[in-house]
């Protein structure tokens, strides 16, 4: 009776949360897969299955293959990248002062620029578009292009070469993504014992072997959960190339991704289960990568 | 007509049939999503009949509301609420009209249309504009015959197909039938400054080797003959290069490209257009515009560093705002490619844009038909004109208007062209994924990124793939 009780009063907690992520969560999920099977346009009310034929269309897709290229650029380098600055700012932010009284500190005017790092997590996806539309215009009037012209260089159109306009994008998700996880570090950073640094630092350790054989092991765990959401960034991306680079993936399919791509199947080319399919292989592709991710990094916890 | 609570035929096999669905499990779920009404062909759309009665032919009650939804766009909505529905209510005191004015035409109707909970006036534009191909193969859209066919407004003895651009009658055509009304008329070509051409002694090229001349003369004045913006409007050159390739081969061409013809792509008119804009692009052109907008190109269009500017005659209302008073817009019709264009010089492209559906499930579709019927009388169209500074497919509305000074050039431009238009290029919105991809391409062959063979053939190629899909419906024209 107790037992029904204590469950009870969970459970009344959990259903009004639990219906709401089944209608507007799961529902979606189960009825793209279900579209996924038919040829359905988004208007017809006779809506016709057709089995894996649109599964069978995706191999021959010369579009969704470029897509899944860019999103492979994207999956090797956001994380990367993103990390490894994110790690450098935080470590100098909070450490890289060295030790001081009752511990370590970070480099003079930290807490300023703490802040000033997180600024563009703030601003809207849509606004960092429109920033980056202006920054990489190409004729002189853009920001780079205008410093480049006075030092007498010829405009470089960051997103009209099909070389660069990719990476072009993948330096504003970066530039965007860094402030969040200086945060994320440094909370992950204070959680670390001080006692540490104190003795390793008794002992002749420097900066780069604090920082390579202290604060890096034990912010493993923190790491690994940022890897995996940039992971997820990389296979998202559609606000930003929407209003940064366009819908078309111009120039050439270079900033292609798949979004963007069952955006405009769904509800430009009326092919809503064809879309649907491209979703569901979509569906399978960040969750691969997300347990490939938890697997790969798995291994005995360190205990503090 | 159904009252509600009343079972029709048709709700009566729907709902047995929805019983049997929802009886199996789990199904329960799903019957609330989209697919639900997974039974059933669409009904057929109730025909209307209009009478001579001048005043109200369709037969409109006036205790019945009347919905409008309009596209607030680059026309704002403002001429619908303040004009047209106005005129409605005067028709028909009394009457209520749910006016809506959206810029998400899809994202909030194409929900409605799969519920059957639709309007009775629609203007379909913008980007979001739906596939009225596949709204018409569900009988959503009401015939406009009866309205064409039916007494003007200002002249009782005249019906409304005689009272407009038989364009308007071409391009209602769907699966064969009158479902879409355009309302605008607009003159696309080369636009460009005249008062900067008279001030600087220029005449406006008639043939290609005066055009590539005047660019060598331009480029010492550090102006680019020619630009076209590389994001959001490379549309505007890939109709460029079709009008050129209509001018070259005839109208025919389009036409071939539009029915997906064996080889459509592949003519020789397409290829020699294309070719003589790469040139001019390669030569007197600036890489910069490939990632510019219309509005940033237009800006600078405007600032005169650009001469030629290819758009249609709604550019001179768009830029009205920035337009500096020593900027004088004017069209300018391609000029000869070749010494045996099919068409002469001064043909130019005169096009019906700016589509009005009935919707035939509605409630109040008799209504919808009278709604567009106040929209071709002359006061409709002359207030249209007066308000968004555009012209409207009815004849003669504008007359004795003060038309901005780019209006009277298309006019007379029109004038000049007598029977050389060169026809719209339909595949814009019976085949938007092939419309894209030559969105996409032609940035690629401007840029100089593929030669104007390979532009044609890969073209060619996803024209083929479409013709191929059974999955896209299509459309034919004969002219």
């Amino acid at each position: 009776m107790r037992r029904w009780r204590t469950y009870g009063f969970v459970a009344a907690f959990l259903a009004v949360p639990l219906v709401l992520y089944t209608v507007f969560v799961i529902s979606p999920y189960v009825q793209a897969f279900q579209l996924s099977l038919t040829s359905w346009n988004g208007y017809s009310s006779v809506v016709a299955y057709v089995g894996l034929d649109n599964f069978g269309r995706l191999f021959g897709d010369e579009v969704f293959w470029q897509a899944l290229r860019n999103h492979g650029i994207m999956l090797l380098t956001l994380p990367v990248v993103t990390i490894a600055i994110a790690l450098f700012l935080a470590f100098l932010l909070n450490l890289g002062g060295g030790p001081s009284g009752d511990g370590m500190r970070g480099l003079w005017g930290s807490r300023f620029y703490r802040v000033v790092f997180f600024f563009p997590q703030v601003l809207a996806v849509a606004v960092v578009g429109v920033l980056f539309q202006a920054i990489y215009r190409p004729d002189e009037v853009g920001v780079i292009n205008g410093v480049l012209a006075r030092l007498g260089v010829e405009p470089v159109g960051w997103l009209i070469e099909p070389g660069l306009a990719l990476w072009s994008v993948i330096a504003v998700m970066v530039w965007q993504g860094v402030g969040f996880y200086v945060v994320l570090f440094s909370a992950g950073m204070a959680a670390i014992p001080k006692d540490y640094f104190e003795a390793a630092a008794l002992d002749g350790a420097g900066r780069v072997r604090l920082f390579f054989s202290i604060t890096l092991p034990l912010l493993r765990d923190t790491v690994q959960v940022g890897w995996i959401y940039l992971g997820i960034a990389a296979l998202d991306g559609f606000a930003l190339i929407q209003v940064l680079a366009g819908d078309k993936g111009e120039p050439d399919g270079a900033t292609t991704i798949l979004p963007v791509t069952i955006y405009n199947t769904a509800f430009s080319y009326q092919k809503v289960g064809y879309a649907s399919a491209m979703g569901v292989a979509l569906f399978f592709l960040t969750v691969t990568f997300a347990v490939l991710t938890l697997r790969t990094t798995r291994r005995e916890r360190v205990e503090l | 007509m159904t009252h509600p609570g009343e079972i029709t035929r048709r709700g009566l096999l729907r709902r047995i049939g929805m019983t049997a669905f929802v009886a199996g499990p789990g199904a329960g779920l799903l019957s609330a999503c989209a697919t639900a009404g997974t039974g059933g062909e669409p009904a057929p759309a109730p025909s209307i009949t209009a009478s001579a009665d001048a005043r109200n032919p369709f037969g409109v009650d006036a205790k019945k509301p009347l919905e409008v939804v309009i596209f607030s766009g680059g026309y704002g909505d403002a001429y619908a609420r303040e004009l047209h529905q106005e005129l409605y209510k005067k028709a028909f005191p009394g009457v209520t009209i749910e006016h809506n004015a959206t810029q998400q035409i899809g994202t909030q109707l194409r929900p409605r249309f799969v519920a059957g909970d639709v309007p009775d006036v629609l203007n379909n534009s913008g980007p979001e504009s739906m596939d009225l191909a596949a709204l018409a193969a569900e009988g959503h859209l009401a015939d406009l015959a009866p309205l064409f066919d039916a007494p003007s407004i200002d002249d009782p003895a005249k019906r409304v197909r005689d009272t407009i651009t038989p364009a308007v009658i071409d391009n209602a055509k769907i699966d064969g039938k009158d479902l879409v009304l355009n309302y605008t008329v607009s003159h696309r070509a080369l636009w460009y400054n005249a008062a900067l051409f008279a001030s600087m002694g220029w005449a406006v090229p008639t043939t290609w080797a005066e055009f590539t001349a005047l660019g060598e003369q331009a480029k010492k004045e550090g102006i680019a003959l020619f630009a076209y913006p590389g994001q959001k409007g490379p549309y505007y050159q890939l109709w460029n290069l079709l009008y050129t390739a209509a001018k070259i081969g005839g109208n025919q061409v389009i036409i071939d490209i539009d029915n997906l013809a064996e080889g459509a792509w592949n003519a020789e008119p397409v290829k020699q257009a294309v070719t003589a804009w790469v040139e001019i692009q390669a030569k007197y052109g600036e890489k910069s515009y490939f990632g510019l907008d219309h509005t940033q190109t237009q800006v600078k269009h405007l600032r005169n560093e650009v001469l030629f500017y290819p758009v249609g005659s709604w550019i001179e209302n768009e830029m009205a705002k920035d337009k500096p008073d020593d900027f004088e817009y004017a069209i300018a019709p391609i000029p000869d490619v070749t010494a045996a264009d099919a068409m002469p010089y001064g043909a130019i492209q005169v096009g019906v844009g700016e589509n009005f559906v009935v919707g035939a499930k509605g409630e109040n579709p008799q209504g919808g038909l009278e709604y567009l019927r106040i929209m071709l009388s002359k006061e409709g169209a002359r207030g249209f004109t007066e308000r968004t500074k555009n012209l409207t497919v009815v004849n003669g509305a504008a007359e004795g208007l003060d038309l901005p000074a780019g209006l009277m050039s298309a006019a007379r431009a029109q004038d000049s062209a007598g029977a050389n238009i060169i026809t719209e290029a339909r595949f814009e919105g019976w085949y938007k994924e092939l419309f894209d991809y030559g969105t996409a391409q032609t940035n690629a062959v401007m840029a100089g990124r593929i030669t104007p063979e390979r532009f044609c053939a890969d073209l060619q190629e996803k024209a083929d793939a479409i013709k191929d899909d059974a999955s896209v419906p299509k459309q034919t024209r004969s002219r």
